[in-house]
């Protein structure tokens, strides 16, 4: 960044004067004194401290790491409220403690129908049958034995949002946002293994079928399965986490999250779709006139302020960054605009670290804050030229009774002592 | 694979050479690269006849996976109270949160649609299809095929699409019941219904009047507490 002119410092501190006689607001922290003004001594540095005087652990204390403990309540949290059991349920990521575009494992949302399956991987087979020319079964060395591939992916559930249809209800992006997570995944080609079973020409849709007790099942478009869809075994470099499917999971890139059946243990080739309870009950959008869409597979363009945000409120007038989170399942992010005044007037945001298909970008905007109210916005657009909307123009389309995709535009109001919170603006 | 690979050096080259804008997608390889190295592997073994019957249990909509088998209203209720109505309720009204199964008939429009197998599912396959492989939640796979034919009667029956207690659902009838709803399903349009979301110039300056806050999620109150979580230790 170029330095700062010496008139916009002029102003900084006049400001930073003015917003301490003016007592700042007690969700602020002091404000330290800059450079070259004095300063007074903190104990932090003049005593030596007990981990600079004593050892600390050795290796091998945690043969498998984990974060430090002042990252206690960096956690995935659920709704209670939202469904009847733990087993049948979802949590959230809690994207505003996180930054850049992996999501941690141990922190990527969970979403089961019938819990978590224990499955020992020598006792995992993944068969093939339907339409092919030789129904086949494979075993987890089987697989290992396959070409690989590395990608990173977003996976967005269809629900993500869906709770805020009708107005502003949970206050927190881990909450409005946080069914979504992005890891790279490495895993063979589904095409690979359709190959060796051989599709019959008439082979139009698969079935994918998972091993948990509820049998997940979702009907997938043949030419899908063949373009991009991958059959994952590892995430982040290591085995999926169970929650996460283990030992094998279906990843279908920029298409809703419940087709990338976790638990795989078959996929059946047809000529139509199966019409399964998740892709009817569930994953249908009712519009207002009664009728639904249906086969509604890709995520559209998405992004969301994840700091400031109400669980990461503003604690500092003066040099601020505003991060958040932008994707698309059309293809890449192309830009990321933010506003600060509730749509009103918009800047383009700065995406840094790697922009790949069909995965989460990281944008900033470094800014100053002199304690005045923000609407904040953000808004995607993506290599196809979609352009995130506002949640009124959604709701002018879809009507508030979809549940599902609800990928408009999320304010967050920003009071003067920093504390953020989740609003509908009209 | 020496065309790739060199495709990917030259991509994270651009990346590290701070090329911002760099087109990062270029590394993700084509999955067409990788499939080419792949024909005909000979991983795998056959499945067996019995393999595919055990697993294969899926139902479509024009009957295909239909099991021989049958079962009628009254058989279902019996077993809907033992088995389900402590969950769903003896009329498939839902107990608590559970999932309701019956009624909403004509709500789908209303400010709060009531979706059930009556007012929403467009097809009885998705009920035979489901209930065996899930149900009872908790002990899945556990009923025979006849349970399911008399279950699935049962839940038409509760749902006022059969009316006779004494109808018995078969593999042979089974094909010849329709849904209410089954008509209001239609294809993903978004790219034609939506498309003024494809937009080349996205407005940047003085895009609306000064907004108003209409509404706020701390008001309604139902948010979990964000910044303590279930204690760990
Ligand atoms: C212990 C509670 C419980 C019992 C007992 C139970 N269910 Fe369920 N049922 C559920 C839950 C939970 C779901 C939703 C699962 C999910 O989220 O995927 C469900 C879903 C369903 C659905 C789909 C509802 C929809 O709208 O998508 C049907 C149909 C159903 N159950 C039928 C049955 C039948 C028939 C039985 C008895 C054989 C039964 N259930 C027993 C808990 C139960």
């Amino acid at each position: 960044m170029t330095d700062r002119t010496s008139a916009e410092t002029l102003n900084r501190r006049r400001f930073l004067g003015a917003a301490s006689l003016a007592g700042a607001g007690a969700a602020l922290s002091a404000i330290p004194a800059l450079a070259g003004e004095t300063a007074k001594s903190e104990a932090l540095i003049t005593d030596v401290q007990d981990w600079q005087r004593y050892l600390g652990d050795g290796v091998d204390k945690h043969p498998y790491g984990v974060p430090s403990k002042f990252e206690k309540n960096v956690i995935r949290r659920d709704v209670p409220w939202l469904t009847a059991s733990a087993e049948s349920s979802v949590n959230f990521t809690p994207l505003h403690d996180l930054d850049g575009i992996i999501t941690p494992s141990g922190l990527c949302f969970e979403r089961h129908h019938g819990g978590v399956a224990e499955i020992n991987p020598a006792d995992h087979r993944l068969m093939i049958n339907g339409l092919v020319d030789k129904p086949l079964v494979f075993t987890m060395d089987d697989i290992k034995r396959m070409p690989r591939v590395n990608k990173v992916y977003f996976l967005e559930c269809a629900a993500n949002s869906g709770m805020e249809w009708r107005g502003s209800q949970l206050n927190g992006c881990q909450f409005t946002h946080g069914m979504i997570h992005n890891v790279m995944y490495t895993g063979v080609p589904l095409k690979v293994l359709l190959d060796e079973a051989g599709l019959k020409p008439n082979a139009k849709w698969l079935m994918l079928e998972g091993a948990d007790s509820a049998g997940m099942n979702r009907s997938l478009p043949i030419e899908k399965a063949l373009n991009d869809v991958m059959i994952a075994f590892a995430m982040n470099g290591e085995a999926l986490r169970p929650e996460q499917g283990y030992p094998l999971r279906a990843v279908i890139p920029g298409w809703e999250g419940n087709l990338w059946v976790k638990w795989l243990r078959r996929i059946e080739a047809g000529d139509q779709p199966w019409q399964t309870r998740e892709e009817t009950s569930k994953y249908t959008d009712l519009l207002a006139d009664g009728n639904s869409r249906k086969h509604t597979f890709v995520m559209d363009a998405k992004s969301v302020v994840t700091n400031p945000s109400p669980q990461a409120p503003l604690k500092h007038k003066g040099r601020n960054v505003l991060s958040g989170l932008a994707w698309s399942g059309r293809g890449t992010v192309k830009r990321v605009d933010v506003s600060m005044d509730g749509g009103r007037n918009w800047q383009t945001a700065r995406i840094d670290g790697p922009t790949f298909d069909k995965s989460v970008v990281r944008f900033y905007v470094d800014f100053d804050w002199n304690g005045q109210e923000l609407m904040i916005q953000s808004r995607a657009i993506d290599s196809t030229g979609y352009v995130q909307p506002s949640k009124d123009e959604l709701r002018k389309v879809r009507g508030v009774n979809s549940i599902y995709h609800n990928n408009g535009i999320q304010t967050w109001l920003v009071h003067s002592g920093g504390e953020t919170e989740n609003v509908e603006i009209g | 694979m020496s065309k790739s690979a060199n495709a990917l050096t030259l991509a994270l080259a651009a990346l590290l050479l701070g090329g911002m804008s760099a087109p990062g997608s270029t590394q993700q390889m084509a999955n067409s690269d990788v499939t080419k190295l792949a024909a005909k592997l000979g991983l795998g073994r056959a499945a067996t006849a019995d393999e595919i019957a055990a697993w294969d249990t899926d139902v479509r909509p024009d009957g295909r996976g239909l099991p021989v088998g049958k079962g009628t209203v009254k058989q279902g209720d019996d077993l809907f109270q033992e088995k389900c109505a402590s969950c769903h309720g003896e009329f498939g009204q839902g107990v608590g949160r559970w999932p309701v199964l019956a009624g909403g008939a004509g709500t789908l429009k209303a400010d709060r649609p009531d979706k059930t197998v009556g007012s929403f599912w467009p097809d009885l396959s998705t009920v035979f299809d489901y209930i065996k492989r899930a149900m009872p939640y908790g002990n899945a796979q556990s009923l025979t095929n006849d349970e399911v034919y008399a279950l699935t009667a049962y839940i038409l029956s509760m749902n006022d699409i059969v009316k006779d207690e004494t109808f018995e659902l078969n593999d042979k009838n089974f094909t010849s019941i329709k849904m209410p709803n089954a008509a209001a399903f239609f294809e993903d349009d978004r790219e034609t219904s939506e498309k003024q979301f494809w937009n080349k110039n996205p407005c940047m300056k003085d895009c609306r009047p000064a907004p108003k806050v209409t509404g706020r999620a701390m008001a309604i109150d139902v948010t979990p507490d964000g910044k303590s979580g279930p204690k760990v230790e």
